[in-house]
């Protein structure tokens, strides 16, 4: 039922997809000290997907992601919110209690937190893409 | 300890792996581990020998107290030998008796957490934990004696003993609750300290009938003595292991345990010695009357829980030296025998005793352990079983209450037990050969080994007693007696013991003479027996599933609105009964509104106002796309930025949700007549104006400084982040976001699964649209 | 601002308690969505409302500049507006499936388990 290929929509998408794609890495990197984060991230990555599968269809939409399946990136994600639990454990403190490391030569401030961030990250990504994308190809193969 | 315990877990769950590499030597391969672990904790004997206690503690819940702490005494030690030692040599039993069954891995799983779970349960000195262990071996007690799950009395059994099990499971944790309240304590080291105090406490007397039906359910007290035989149902291994040398003893181990804590009180003393003495002989008098090998012993190990618990219940020094001899020598004996019935069963293909004979010329060597085990537990000299009994019978006769009825009873236990004994060897091993389903060989060596190696520890320590002071001296040290003087050894001189014990050896070989005609005596009582516990067992399950069935039919009628209704109310009931009657609410305010505010807010009530009364879909969605908005631009208004964006982008992908999928749905219709709407408006209006009470009061209460405060000022200089939202998501409150994205992946996977996993159904549309087309 | 906010979350509430109590599905579904949007209004604003506040702390800063707007209600809400999303597309896609196969908009021919 959705139809695609209007022209406006198709250059739009194509054109937007790679800057929201940005801008949602940039508000997930921020997103501990201004407005954003994992979540609002997530969606936004999840919203320049579902621009593009308007566009161009699901299958247009599998290639552009390759070889990652939306479901894969719903098990990264929660992986990397189940690993984040861990260093603290090893440093002998208790489960969740968030390490920081400063990179050097950068001057970056990693954190098990920003792993776990980008853990809520793809899991919001993926549960948003996986739940869009389905609902689509079901659409597409009835009539 | 404790890793070693977790790690049996593991080992445990990689059963079946283990299997895919050794194949049909698993169970040996498995048996190093509890093998290890009795060396190490022979390793520790020399301070557990001179009174002193091990204390391994692991935090594991600290917030509550519960610690993973292993307090390996005398007592404890005692029982983690019998458990891991039997346990190997049952291990190694079952590589020959499971010897290329289907499902050995599975078997194995669950008998190796068992063996950690019971390993835990006698060496925790927490309430919490030794109750999670509790459970968790009436769990895998159930999972083991349903192992042949094709057949339907094993199920049923399993359900039984899980169910007697469980049942008391949750009696005893009320009562390890009540006693952890009154003690203030969770350690039992700590409790065991404080006994005066649990004595005199108000709760004592609830919280005793709690911990012992517990402890009576467990170890197959009666009247919760039935689940036992029926228990017999599992493999022999498992009849051997749990149902007479570990599990069924963690309720004798638990009132051990206890004894310095709760015991020595009249009520204690009354309950223990009757139940206790009443289960003994009713455990002997059921055994008399099977002829199936497992249900014999199984009756008669009813009989010695019975003994042990009343040995405990006695209570004085000579009574607890002799539980301890006794708990000792019934492991060793019954375990063995256990053993040769799963043998004698292997390799008969029956476990009728009337039904074998003369099986000494086929399996010597087996005839020679059966005899040994069952000299034990006759109590005949040289055995430990003699030891035990005499031990026992000298306690009874000094026992300060109800010694004549204790006396009566131990002394037909004792003459029925040796019936039993020579039932369980004569009748098989001697006597004229008989013709059996299987033609009978030698048992393999894996499988006589346990039973060789528990029949000669019988026999060895029987001789030699003595060994055995340091241990029970430790043991009973534990137990609340300081110093006892202990010196076991065979020959106490004549005394009374000795002379009732030849009277019962007479009357015992008289009944065994007469054993067919006791047996048709005793089956007149059929019918008697029939009205046992178990009947009223049976008629508690049928009244349960009775009483479900018609509180299902009434609570779950099947209407949606119904429930809906119900919930509604019930909360508008609540709610409204606490804030109009408990807090009168006070409503003052000033209004403070601007005008764009104003409007923002118009337009939200309106979106949903207008959801309610639109006629069609699109009208629906677009009216709730509004309210979606408007309540984005609140959020942005007042200060929370992260929410507006957040409610904007889930608004957007909620309405191409929509489109997606309600319009795939069908169009509007009116089902209801005017009255139902008349009744919903009302409850809706009482609901929204009790919410809106309810805001209005919460602002004007101020019971609790928020936690918040702590959150803002630690933000930078703990969490290194501005953004106090998201330090609060990711930092402070990980754990819940960590459930939430979970719950976001489950809901994502089940969309998936609703829309994907339905290929019979389509496959048969597509088999039908193939027809039509080759038809067309 | 606080109780013209109160009385607006009450008539959302009032609107999706109506809305639940209809045999039609799909009303189910919208009464649904109003109401986890009126409970997220409901948390929001139950620590007070504070205008042009946001809880961030600028650079450089050990705290926040003043008062500023309760963090915690808002943390809440966040998740609870993604999860609302993932819980409202699984019962629209769960009543997808349920029409498909009982052909019906009518809660009450829905009473079967076996159909």
């Amino acid at each position: 039922m959705v139809k695609s290929g209007t022209i406006i929509l198709n250059t739009a998408a194509r054109l937007m997809m790679p800057l929201q794609l940005l801008f949602s890495v940039f508000l997930l990197l921020r997103g501990h000290d201004e407005p954003g984060g994992g979540f609002i991230a997530g969606l936004v990555a999840a919203g320049a997907f579902t621009l593009y599968l308007f566009a161009f269809g699901v299958s247009a939409t599998k290639q552009v992601l390759r070889m990652v399946d939306p479901r894969d990136l719903i098990g990264v994600g929660l992986l990397l919110g189940m690993v984040s639990v861990f260093p603290a454990w090893f440093m002998g403190q208790a489960f969740l209690t968030a390490q920081w490391w400063t990179i050097p030569i950068i001057d970056f401030k990693a954190s098990t937190v920003l792993i776990f961030d980008i853990g809520v990250y793809l899991a919001v990504l993926g549960s948003v893409l996986a739940m869009v994308m389905t609902l689509m190809e079901v659409d597409k193969d009835e009539p | 300890m404790q890793l070693a315990v977790m790690g049996g877990f593991i080992l445990a769950g990689m059963a079946p792996l283990l299997h895919h590499w050794f194949g049909a030597r698993t169970p040996l391969v498995m048996a190093i581990l509890p093998l290890s672990m009795a060396m190490w904790l022979m390793g520790q004997w020399p301070t557990i020998a001179a009174g002193d206690v091990l204390l391994l503690e692991w935090a594991w819940v600290p917030a509550l107290g519960i610690t993973l702490t292993f307090l390996i005494d005398g007592l404890a030690w005692l029982f983690a030998m019998l458990i891991t030692v039997i346990g190997a040599l049952v291990l190694i039993y079952t590589g020959d008796y499971l010897k290329g069954h289907r499902d050995l891995p599975r078997f194995l799983v669950v008998i190796v957490a068992f063996m950690m779970s019971m390993l835990g349960l006698v060496l925790s000195d927490n309430l919490v934990t030794l109750f999670v262990f509790w459970e968790l071996t009436s769990i895998t007690s159930y999972l083991l004696i349903g192992f042949n799950h094709t057949d339907l009395t094993a199920r049923k059994s399993a359900q039984q003993g899980l169910f007697v099990t469980v049942a008391g499971g949750l009696a005893l944790m009320a009562g390890l609750v009540m006693l952890g309240v009154a003690g203030g304590s969770w350690s039992l080291s700590e409790l065991n300290a404080m006994g005066d105090v649990l004595r005199e406490h108000d709760l004592y007397t609830p919280l005793l009938i709690c911990v012992l039906l517990g402890a009576f359910t467990k170890s197959a007290q009666f009247p919760f003595h039935f689940w036992l035989p029926n228990a017999m149902a599992a493999p022999t291994p498992v009849s051997a292991y749990l149902h007479s040398a570990t599990m069924v003893k963690a309720g004798i181990y638990l009132l051990a345990r206890l004894q310095p804590s709760l015991g020595g009180t009249e009520m204690w003393i009354i309950i223990l010695s009757v139940v206790g003495a009443f289960t003994m002989f009713t455990g002997a008098f059921l055994a008399i009357r099977n002829t199936n090998v497992k249900k014999l012993l199984a009756y008669s190990t009813v009989m010695a829980l019975g003994t042990l618990t009343m040995l405990l219940g006695i209570g004085t020094e000579g009574a607890l030296i002799a539980f301890v001899t006794f708990l000792l020598a019934h492991s060793l004996y019954k375990g063995a025998l256990f053993m040769v019935a799963g043998i004698l069963d292997h390799e008969t293909g029956t476990k009728d005793v009337t039904a074998m004979g003369g099986l000494r010329h086929v399996m010597p060597k087996t005839t020679l352990v059966a005899c040994i085990a069952a000299l034990s537990l006759a109590g005949l000299p040289p055995l430990l079983g003699f030891v035990g009994k005499e031990l026992m019978l000298e306690s009874v006769l000094a026992a300060d209450h109800f010694d004549m009825l204790i006396l009566m009873l131990a002394f037909i236990a004792a003459f029925l037990t040796l019936a039993v004994a020579a039932v369980m060897v004569l009748k098989p091993f001697f006597g004229k050969r008989r013709e059996t389903p299987k033609t009978p060989h030698e048992a393999p060596t894996g499988m006589l080994a346990g039973p060789a190696m528990l029949a000669t520890l019988s026999l060895l320590l029987g001789l030699m007693p003595g060994v055995l002071d340091s241990l029970v001296t430790a043991t009973v040290e534990q137990m609340g007696v300081a110093g006892p003087d202990v010196h076991l050894a065979l020959w106490h001189g004549i005394n009374l013991p000795l002379i009732l014990s030849l009277v019962s050896l007479a009357l015992g070989a008289l009944v065994y003479r007469h054993w067919d005609r006791v047996r048709a005596r005793l089956a007149r009582l059929d019918p008697l027996l029939a009205r046992g516990p178990e009947a009223g067992y049976e008629a508690l399950m049928a009244w349960v599933v009775v009483f479900s069935e018609w509180q299902t039919r009434v609570l779950q009628n099947g209407y949606m609105r119904n429930y809906i209704l119900v919930m509604i109310l019930t909360l508008i009931a609540l709610i409204g009964n606490s804030l109009l009657l408990r807090h009168a609410p006070q409503l003052a305010f000033h209004l403070d509104v601007q005008f764009h505010e104003a409007v923002v807010v118009g337009m939200m009530v309106m979106g949903a106002l207008f959801a309610t009364i639109a006629r069609s879909r699109l009208g629906a969605v677009v009216s709730v796309g509004i309210m979606g908005f408007s309540i984005a631009l609140t959020f942005i208004q007042f200060s929370a930025p992260d929410l507006g964006i957040t409610q904007l982008l889930v608004e957007t992908l909620t309405v191409i949700l929509l489109v997606l999928v309600l319009f795939r749905l069908p169009r509007f219709s009116t089902l209801s007549n005017p009255l139902e709407r008349v009744r919903d408006v009302i409850v809706a209006g009482c609901m929204g104006g009790m919410i809106t009470l309810l805001v209005l009061t919460s602002w004007s209460i101020d019971q609790f400084v928020p936690i918040s405060g702590y959150m803002i000022e630690n933000s930078v200089p703990l969490a290194h982040g501005r953004n106090i939202v998201n330090v609060i998501l990711v930092d402070y409150r990980s754990l819940d976001t960590l459930g939430e994205i979970f719950v976001l992946a489950l809901a994502a996977i089940g969309v998936f699964a609703m829309l994907k996993f339905r290929a019979p159904e389509r496959s048969v549309k597509q088999g039908a649209a193939a027809k039509e087309n080759a038809d067309g | 601002m606080e109780p013209l906010m109160a009385v607006a979350i009450g008539l959302l509430y009032a609107a999706a308690i109506f809305l639940m109590l209809r045999r039609s599905i799909v009303k189910l579904v919208i009464g649904l969505m109003l109401l986890s949007n009126a409970a997220n209004l409901l948390i929001f604003t139950s620590a007070g409302m504070t205008r042009g506040a946001p809880p961030l702390i600028p650079d450089g800063m050990p705290g926040p500049l003043g008062t500023i707007a309760d963090p915690l209600p808002q943390a809440v809400v966040l998740t609870a507006i993604v999860i609302a999303f993932g819980v409202l597309a699984f019962a629209v896609v769960l009543i997808r499936r349920a029409y498909e196969i009982v052909k019906a908009d009518d809660l009450d021919k829905m009473k079967d388990t076996d159909t």
